[in-house]
């Protein structure tokens, strides 16, 4: 039975490494100024305060400096000139696979995306390269007011909730890289679940890059009406291309009073692609936001997924796994900023580094001197798989006030050479010793998973450990 | 049919020689006891055998019913039938005892070819109950805050279930209280049969008294230097080690 689940969602990156020629309707060009703005909004037909909101943005982004001082000397090795911002064939996409251009829905079944919705998704959207070209939901949940569509749509077609949210949790000058997303935004789910509405079902997003040198900027806005539920989970897969290529997004999380979202993202980039995401949530009153993030891929991810507690007794989590090989730096953590009173918050990070691969966790906890009652559990845990293999920790935990409490736990272990005997010594090939040990490692994270992809986490686990022993 | 040492020399990487041409037969189908002063080099021939990387092999070769398995990497060892019940068990973290043995079979079928969970179980509850091995331990990580004796008993746990066609056990009867000394030691009898030839490595009469050994070897020095038959265990718990050195020393000086 767990095989038959395994060959269905195989979302490998061998797998995700193959690409259709190209054939782009609308192509904004290489390189970002103005007019690759005004070409963007041109095409998607977008109101005033959209563009004048994209064109501000450009701006901010121009005048901020890259994070080099604090983050990865890595990042200078994106050149912004040779990348192309927008490429779709299409702004609205299709409600039937049937409808979806041969190649790019070829592309979508190779990666299973169309048999997962069929066996347990209550929506999926399809993103190939800047625009979703498969965008369906069931009629039950339409019929109750939910709204699921990509943010193009949303913002054409919703804009009374769209305006009133968008940006708020995460302003434009948050970083350099959420002011690049807010000039040249494009696809991204918009999700709206109204009140008392609970989504039995996952709404899944899958985000797939087909072009060379090129940016991917999709746009995430959900807002879960009060005592609502919903679930949302994204996968992504590229082509692996000699010239690299820039993923960077920005999701909005809104949990209105009492509501629950979880978002789940199983991160599959190509070794080429910079991962730059900027991902946040506010939590009201007695709201409770999951995210759970698994960082496979990519040659540099910098995320750190933030609950903004906002409201009494609101709950905020973040479970963190990401695996680091050879050529790859997971930059990741979480950010839980308490702004009210008996609001708790969760962080488990587990990480491991393969190789000369490098895993970073930075924390932020901040619990403000007036707030009483509030909690925060932080505990990161590090495998180390070989000698070269690197970790650092960086949590920053500020916590005044006397009725609050806070607990940080941190390890680092690596995995023995005894440990590998014994495995051997039973059978098993190191390879294989290595994912048992890592799978181990990981465990009471991934039961955390919908089993749908612990499966598939646990397949690619595997696969990472099969290549990186000789 | 049988695991042939021949002249075997061994030393941990770059540094001492530990075991200075050492032979031994185990025939399939016959319990082999060795018995030696600590630091001999039992627990080092074992890992020998099995391929652990610390120990390098200068000259000498191991057989396995007449295949040279030196060259081999240790899993590849096991999967020709080798089995090691380790003198001290390894924790492994997060990993349950039921996935890891499970895994260790998989590892024995081709590919494509998918082991059957119900019949799995089943014989893993069959020879738990024969060890007297409460169910919770199919779920707890391998080895992890297990007992002396419980590790112990996890191991020929791992071999009933793995069924080598040569198996080493060493030192599988220290850490074990008087009882479960008696129902590990009917869990190996158990296994016993012309398929399997059996190296069991102690330090005390005692084990033997359960698991009636065919011949006993005394190895000392890196060598096995004395071999009889199963009064030679009762000799040595009275006498000690002293006279086979001096014996030792005396064939030396002739
Ligand atoms: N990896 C190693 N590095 C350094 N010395 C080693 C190593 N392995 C074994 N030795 C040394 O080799 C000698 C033989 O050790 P071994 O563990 O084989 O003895 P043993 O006969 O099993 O003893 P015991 O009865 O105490 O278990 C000892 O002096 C030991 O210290
Ligand atoms: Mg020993």
């Amino acid at each position: 039975m767990s095989t038959e689940v395994i060959s269905q969602i195989d979302v490998d990156r061998t797998r995700g490494d193959f690409h259709y020629p190209e054939q782009h309707t609308f192509d904004a060009g290489t390189g970002l100024s103005h007019a690759t703005i005004d070409y963007i909004s041109d095409v998607k037909n977008e109101p005033d305060w959209i563009r004048e909101f994209r064109h501000k943005a450009l701006d901010v982004f121009l005048s901020k400096p890259m994070p080099t001082n604090w983050a990865s000397k890595d990042l200078e090795n994106i050149v912004f000139e040779n990348i192309r911002y927008y490429l779709a064939n299409a702004q609205r996409p299709t409600r039937s696979w049937d409808e979806v251009p041969d190649d790019v829905k070829r592309t979508f079944e190779r990666l299973g995306i169309p048999e997962q919705e069929r066996k347990f998704l209550a929506g999926v959207e399809a993103q190939f390269d800047s625009e979703a070209v498969y965008s369906n939901m069931k009629k039950a949940l339409g019929d109750e007011g939910v709204i699921f569509v990509g943010s193009t749509d949303g913002l054409r077609d919703h804009p009374e909730i769209f305006k009133k949210w968008f940006g708020r949790v995460i302003p434009t000058g948050d970083n350099k890289f959420s002011a690049l997303n807010s000039a040249v935004f494009s696809g991204g789910s918009f999700i709206y679940v109204p009140p008392g509405v609970k989504v039995k079902h996952p709404l899944q997003a899958y985000f797939r890059i087909n072009a060379e040198n090129f940016g991917q900027f999709e746009r995430t806005l959900i807002i879960a009406d009060e005592g609502s539920e919903v679930m949302y989970m994204e996968g992504c897969t590229a082509p692996k291309f000699e010239t690299a290529t820039l993923h960077s997004a920005v999701v909005e999380l809104v949990a209105l009073k009492g509501a629950k979202i979880q978002y789940v993202t199983v991160q599959n980039w190509s070794a080429n692609v910079f991962n730059l995401v900027t991902k946040r949530a506010v939590a009201h009153e007695e709201a409770e936001v999951k995210w759970i993030d698994c960082n496979i891929g990519s040659r540099l991810t910098m995320k750190y997924p933030g609950v903004i507690l906002k409201g009494r007794k609101a709950r905020g989590e973040v479970i963190s796994i990401a695996l680091a090989n050879n050529g790859q730096h997971q930059d990741t953590g979480a950010k839980m900023i308490h702004a009210a009173d008996e609001t708790t918050s969760n962080v488990i990070s587990k990480s491991i580094s393969i190789g000369q691969g490098r895993a970073t966790y930075r924390g932020q906890v901040h619990i403000p001197k007036h707030l009483k009652g509030c909690k925060n559990n932080t505990e990161c845990d590090a495998l180390l798989i070989n000698s070269t293999s690197r970790t650092d920790t960086y949590p920053a935990i500020t916590v005044r006030g006397l009725g609050n409490s806070v607990q940080h736990e941190a390890s680092v272990s690596q995995v023995s050479a005894e440990q590998i005997f014994y495995m051997q010594q039973r059978g098993l090939t190191e390879a294989q010793a290595m994912s048992l040990s890592v799978n181990g490692f990981v465990n009471d994270l991934v039961r955390e998973f919908p089993m749908e992809y612990s499966v598939e986490l646990k397949r690619l686990i595997d696969l990472e450990m099969e290549g990186s022993v000789g | 049919m049988s695991l042939v040492i021949h002249n075997l020399h061994a030393r941990v990487v770059g540094g001492q020689e530990i075991l200075r041409g050492l032979n031994l037969e185990i025939q399939k189908g016959r319990v082999h006891a060795i018995m030696g002063p600590n630091g001999s080099g039992k627990s080092t021939l074992s890992k020998v055998i099995s391929g652990h990387p610390d120990y390098e092999v200068t000259a000498g070769e191991v057989l396995l019913d007449g295949v040279n398995i030196l060259g081999l990497e240790p899993d590849a060892r096991a999967r020709a039938g080798l089995f090691l019940a380790f003198q001290y068990p390894v924790e492994i973290p997060g990993v349950s005892n039921a996935n890891f043995i499970r895994a260790a079979l998989q590892a024995r079928l081709g590919e494509g070819e998918e082991l059957d969970a119900v019949d799995y179980y089943g014989d893993l509850y069959k020879e738990m109950d024969k060890l007297e091995i409460p169910r919770a331990f199919t779920a707890r990580s391998v080895n992890e805050g297990f007992s002396g004796g419980e590790k112990k008993r996890n191991e020929v746990l791992q071999m009933a279930m793995l069924k080598p066609s040569y198996a080493i056990l060493d030192e599988t009867d220290s850490g074990l209280d008087i009882d479960a000394l008696k129902i590990v030691a009917a869990g190996v009898n158990a296994q016993r049969g012309p398929g399997i030839g059996m190296l069991v490595i102690t330090h005390y009469q005692r084990l033997l008294d359960y698991i009636t050994p065919d011949v006993v070897h005394v190895l000392v020095g890196g060598r096995i230097v004395h071999t009889a038959g199963p009064e030679l265990a009762y000799e040595l718990e009275a006498k000690g080690y002293d006279w086979i050195r001096e014996e030792l020393a005396e064939s030396a000086s002739a």
